[in-house]
């Protein structure tokens, strides 16, 4: 009874999703690119490495980079916790 | 887990050096190449978990240490923080060493150049934090799920 | 045919829906493991494809083709935080699924409702 509802839905969800990709910006061709454009840019001078996809997580958004650490950190903290028992 | 056959056993201790290298260079060329300090990492700890699959759980402790990878997991980070907080007088995360004379500082040709892996600055010392620290947490979780799985089933078989 | 245009968007929109039917329809704790690592890697092709100019090169200057232009490259760099995420998210169900096999010796989740000491 209750999976019958949840099949209802997920395929009302399934139809409003193509719905929506069929008729989006066509592939290839993006909107406004005004930031990556300065990115492609101005990476060599001011940054001075040749990978610009490194240049912005390393240097222009180094602080998501710091975040992502913290969180592979507390993964591990969080496998740690749960095996104390057995490994003793 | 058991051990696998001869012939496998072989062919781990011949290019388990080679992918170890690997993923070094993966590493310290990611400012230059594709790569960088996660996807190297990651390189680095398939080695290890080749090694558990091959020699078993019990042969592989003796490879490779839990409390030293615990340790070097927690140095990659606070090298990472410390690194964060050398430029604090302009900034956080100031890359202060880039087109200057000291460590990694020449200047790159701008356009289209064969890539130089002397440049960059602060970039290349941030990825080896990184990618210490991502090689020895996949190698910690990977031990750990293992070593656990192993004991619960001598646990229930001995019941 | 209008569809063939965007096809990229549509394997993402397969690729969501598999993982919530997973999600609904199956009672094994792995097999909803699976569902939710799907569900990130549909959402990790989402962001690559937001980002791409047709005839383009990778965003990387050492050694590139001359004369031609560059894909977005800001898609490229969140996309490789999400991967990180999405390996913890597994590494933490996983030892979740391993634990409760621990107390109660089955993996239904049917049968593993009561709470137990």
């Amino acid at each position: 009874m209750k999976k019958t509802i949840f099949g209802i839905a997920l395929v009302f969800f399934v139809a409003f999703m193509i719905l929506i990709a069929v008729q989006m910006r066509p592939f290839g061709q993006p909107t406004m690119s005004h930031m990556d454009d300065y990115f492609i840019q101005n990476t060599q001078a001011e940054t001075g490495v040749n990978n610009v996809v490194t240049g912005i997580l390393f240097d222009y958004r180094g602080f998501d980079t710091l975040g992502e650490a913290t969180v592979l950190f507390t993964a591990v903290i969080g496998v740690t916790v749960l095996f104390r028992e057995a490994l003793k | 887990m058991k051990q696998m056959s001869r012939v496998v056993r072989t062919i781990t201790s011949l290019t388990f050096g080679y992918i170890v290298i690997f993923g070094f260079y993966v590493i310290i060329y990611g400012h230059v190449t594709p790569g960088g300090g996660f996807q190297g990492g990651v390189v680095v700890a398939s080695g290890f978990a080749l090694l558990l699959v091959v020699y078993g759980h019990k042969k592989a402790e003796e490879y490779l240490n839990t409390n030293l990878l615990s340790f070097a997991e927690s140095t990659g980070l606070i090298i990472f923080i410390v690194l964060a907080f050398l430029g604090l007088g302009f900034s956080f995360f100031y890359n202060f060493l880039t087109n200057s004379g000291g460590l990694f500082g020449h200047m790159p040709v701008s356009g289209v150049n064969p890539g130089d892996v002397y440049t960059g600055g602060l970039i290349p010392l941030m990825e080896l934090a990184v990618g210490l620290e991502v090689l020895s947490a996949m190698g910690v979780i990977v031990l750990i799920l293992s070593g656990g799985a192993t004991r619960i089933k001598k646990k229930k078989e001995n019941l | 045919m209008v569809v063939l245009n965007n096809f990229p968007f549509i394997t993402v929109v397969i690729l969501i829906s598999l993982g919530i039917y997973t999600l609904i329809y199956k009672k094994n704790l792995l097999k909803i493991a699976i569902g939710i690592i799907l569900m990130g890697n549909g959402v990790n092709l989402f962001l690559v494809t937001l980002g791409y100019r047709h005839n383009s090169i990778a965003p990387i200057y050492t050694n590139a083709p001359e004369g031609s232009r560059m894909v977005m490259p800001t898609a490229q760099a969140l996309t490789l935080t999400n991967i990180v995420i999405g390996l913890a998210t597994t590494a933490l169900i996983l030892s979740l699924a391993v634990t409760i096999y621990k107390h109660y010796g089955t993996l239904d989740t049917d049968e593993a409702r009561r709470l137990r000491g």
